[in-house]
């Protein structure tokens, strides 16, 4: 297929004149093809030009760790690509939702956000056609968006059938704060601040992305201890979010124990980061460039002790887990995707590991430190709330040896490399695998080397479509056990 | 002619019945490595309810209201009928078990009333998922105090929990009283909602069955729901108790206070319960059910065989 794409590994940047314009036909039987032979949709996304939409499809492929980017030049409709392929189906919402370029033949054109741009007039707030089902004995349950605990604001629809979803539906988009746009506009130290809070769970996560990307448009190479850190600082937000879900997961149960000491083992796993940059979430210590702070011995010496603190007690916690038969009974078989499904509508991160599918960017796309020191994939094939958590229970241990690993050897070198002007018009993808899955930032320059377009897919916008698929003739009681396996962001998928 | 130590009984009941909770609450802090809420934390909550004002839904009607007072009622009635430390209960007469057992059917279906009056999708739920489990949790309590009677030849609680006195300390057949203590101890986790069926400290409604039929409840009402499931605690636990504490402490009033005992061990067992094992799947719970129902059938049978 020469001639239809180029290839790119991660961070990769490529003048914008380089991507192929295909017609809008070709594009799309390209996209669709490649989706079909295997690759996976990580991206579809347009951004505005003079005249009319450049609209880019980035495919991951994960066997051969590349990506390949394509383009075509749209002005107001394109054929819809959702009839072939069901991972553009959100995509082409957003893209009709935020610049009204109407993908044509898509099945169903809802608000992905809400306060919606001015493409769909009649929306107020909360207002939106669901699905529904017709019959006896068939009820409709509408949950949120204020919902009993501390949780962000999102609106699922059940189609019921006694206990039993026949549908579930979710809506969200409350809490749109126009990140993306903000981007533009803003500086260099306020886009900072903005990334650091895309998906505040995933601070280290989306700046990381964000600070790579901006590296590899600047040429600039973060000095070795630089990527070392980023790699400490997002292994430290795996950790204390994997513990705190299974934690929550145990509670989802009523399973006291697990559920009361993960709690607090969190907050130590948190405040590690804490020790290094004052921040329990890791804000103001990934800086374009490399990092902010620097590990001196006291604090590795701090670090290392209570990682294996931490360790020890997360074991003894956790593992009750997987000997308490009750808590097993819960997980096993509740929630099941199938891995031919969690392909179709591309999941990523631990849900598509829990599925069989061996997929993580710090394997399949590695950069920065995971290029020198590798992290095993942790994968089951169950496909249900027990290989979800099996999924996180394993990553949490890898990763603390990673940590320890680095923590041990961190390479000597300065942490900051020296700035530089950021290519014009030009275009990067970057790939990072945050703890919910893979986090993908793209930015584009103009002829000035300012940043012209930017956009951000948390891993929750390719996952939040699997929890509707997991809940599919599951008994709606699970539904929080369900939700909280899958854990998703709601702010990095409403930006 | 009513006995000072059944009134002490019922006031007994009307005092300590919320530290019960404290006491389930304190195990499993001590489980989960916390300290724990305040011992008379029930009783600061139950003043803080009955300090406050309620705000009713205009969907609600008369029933909504009604249904924690008539509430209330079956419990006062049912601690009536309760004997406690082999003592004669206040009220008791043949066939009061009857009563007894229909006066809780009789509360939950004021409960199930109020829960539909609200129009929730939530609480419908709660009640469909209450009626279904206590429509499978009454035959078997009905089966195990009738197998009782049969033993005692009485159908009266009071004659009932005396003659097991009397056999016990005769000798008799304790050691099968273990399959109607165990049936009624799941029959108790189920009425009082305690896990593994129900989750008393859940925030989540798509999965809870009594609380969320309170959920509409507020101020007032509130207070008497948890009062009287405080008293249901009691009532139930006396059931369960009065199999095993039939040990002669020699005085009528060392009996009382070797009941309210056992109570409060009760309650630590529950509380252990809650502690080492998680809720079962909703479906999974008409099995439990059905094995309490089994295992009282299993009693009656037997009863039956030996005293005929």
């Amino acid at each position: 297929m020469a001639g239809q794409s180029i290839v790119l590994r991660n961070n990769q940047p490529v003048a914008l004149t380089e991507i192929p314009r295909l017609s809008l036909d070709a594009f799309r039987a390209w996209t669709v093809s490649q989706v079909e032979a295997g690759k996976r949709l990580a991206v579809l996304c347009c951004f505005p030009q003079i005249h009319g939409f450049l609209l880019c499809a980035v495919l991951a492929d994960d066997a051969n760790g590349w990506l390949e980017l394509a383009g075509a030049e749209a002005a107001q409709e394109f054929p819809s690509l959702t009839p072939q392929c069901v991972q553009a189906q959100l995509f082409e919402r957003e893209i009709f939702e935020t610049y009204g370029l109407r993908p044509v033949d898509h099945p169903w054109l809802k608000p992905v956000r809400f306060p919606c741009a001015s493409h769909h007039p009649n929306h107020k707030i909360g207002e939106m056609d669901y699905f529904q089902v017709e019959g006896p004995e068939v009820h409709e349950v509408a949950v949120g968006p204020v919902h009993a605990g501390v949780i962000e604001p999102g609106h699922f629809r059940f189609q019921c059938h006694g206990e039993r979803v026949f549908h579930l539906e979710i809506s969200l988009g409350y809490q749109h704060r126009g990140v993306m746009q903000a981007l533009l506009q803003a500086s260099e130290s306020q886009r900072r601040h903005l990334m650091e809070t895309a998906a505040g769970d995933a601070t280290a996560g989306h700046t990381t992305a964000y600070c790579n990307a901006l590296d590899a448009l600047a040429g600039r190479q973060a000095p070795a201890r630089a990527h070392a850190i980023r790699g400490i600082a997002l292994e430290f937000e795996r950790i204390a979010c994997h513990i705190g879900d299974l934690g929550a997961m145990a509670g989802d149960v009523g399973f006291l124990p697990t559920q009361a000491y993960c709690g607090r083992i969190r907050g130590a796993a948190l405040n590690m980061t804490a020790a290094i940059c004052g921040n329990r979430f890791s804000r103001g210590l990934i800086r374009p460039g490399g990092v902010a702070y620097d590990l001196d011995d006291a604090i590795i010496r701090h670090l290392l002790e209570r990682l294996e603190a931490v360790r020890a007690d997360a074991v003894s916690a956790i593992e009750l887990l997987w000997i308490t038969p009750s808590v097993l009974e819960r997980f096993e078989r509740t929630g099941v995707v199938s891995k031919e499904i969690a392909e179709e509508i591309g999941l990523v991160g631990p849900a598509a590991r829990a599925c069989g599918l061996n997929r993580d960017v710090r394997h399949d796309f590695a950069r920065g430190i995971y290029q020198f020191q590798q992290i095993p994939i942790a994968s089951v094939e169950s496909g249900d709330v027990y290989g979800r958590a099996m999924v996180r229970w394993l990553e949490l241990l890898r990763s603390m040896t990673f940590v320890r690993e680095m923590l041990l050897a961190l390479p000597d070198s300065k942490i900051m490399s020296e700035p530089g002007a950021m290519k014009p018009e030009s275009i990067v993808v970057s790939l990072v695998e945050g703890w919910r899955g893979e986090i993908c930032h793209i930015a584009v320059t103009d002829a000035q080397g300012e940043l012209s377009g930017y956009k951000i897919i948390d891993p929750s916008f390719h996952n939040w479509f699997g929890l509707a698929c997991a809940l599919r003739d599951e008994a709606i009681s699970d539904f929080p056990l369900c939700n909280k396996s899958f854990n998703l962001s709601y702010c990095g998928f409403d930006l | 002619m009513i006995s000072p130590v059944s009134i002490s009984s019922v006031a007994a009941a009307l005092i300590l019945s919320p530290l019960l909770r404290s006491i389930i609450n304190r195990t499993k802090a001590g489980f989960a490595g916390r300290q724990g809420p305040p011992w008379l934390q029930p009783y600061y909550d139950l003043i803080k309810l009955l300090r406050k004002g309620a705000v009713y839904s205009r969907t609600t009607t008369w029933i909504f209201r009604a249904s924690p007072v008539a509430g209330l009622t079956m419990a006062l009635g049912a601690l009536c009928l309760t004997p406690m430390g082999g003592e004669n209960s206040v009220l008791h007469f043949e066939g009061d078990l009857l009563l007894f057992a229909y006066m809780l059917g009789l509360w939950r279906f004021f409960t199930i009333l109020a829960a539909m009056d609200t129009g929730s999708s939530f609480e419908g739920m709660g009640a469909s998922r209450e009626a279904f489990y206590s429509a499978l949790a009454e035959p078997a309590l009905l089966l195990g105090l009738e197998g009782l009677a049969l033993k005692a030849q009485s159908a009266s609680l009071s004659g009932i929990y005396a003659a097991l006195e009397n056999s016990v300390s005769a000798g008799g057949h304790a050691a099968t009283l273990i399959f109607i203590m165990l049936a009624f101890l799941i029959i108790y986790l189920t009425e009082n909602a305690r896990i593994p069926v129900d989750d008393p400290t859940t925030h989540l409604e798509l999965t809870m069955i009594h609380e969320v039929m309170v959920l509409d409840h507020c101020g007032v009402d509130l207070a008497i729901i948890e009062y009287a499931g405080a008293l249901k605690l009691w009532i139930l636990g006396l059931l369960i108790t009065g199999l095993f504490v039939p040990i002669q402490a020699g005085a009528t009033w060392l009996n009382l206070g070797a009941s309210i005992l056992c109570l409060f061990l009760l309650a630590v067992l529950v509380g252990v319960i809650e502690s080492v094992m998680a809720r079962f799947k909703l479906v999974k719970i008409p099995q439990l059910l059905t094995g309490a129902f089994v295992l009282a059938a299993l009693w009656g049978v037997w009863i039956a065989r030996t005293q005929l």
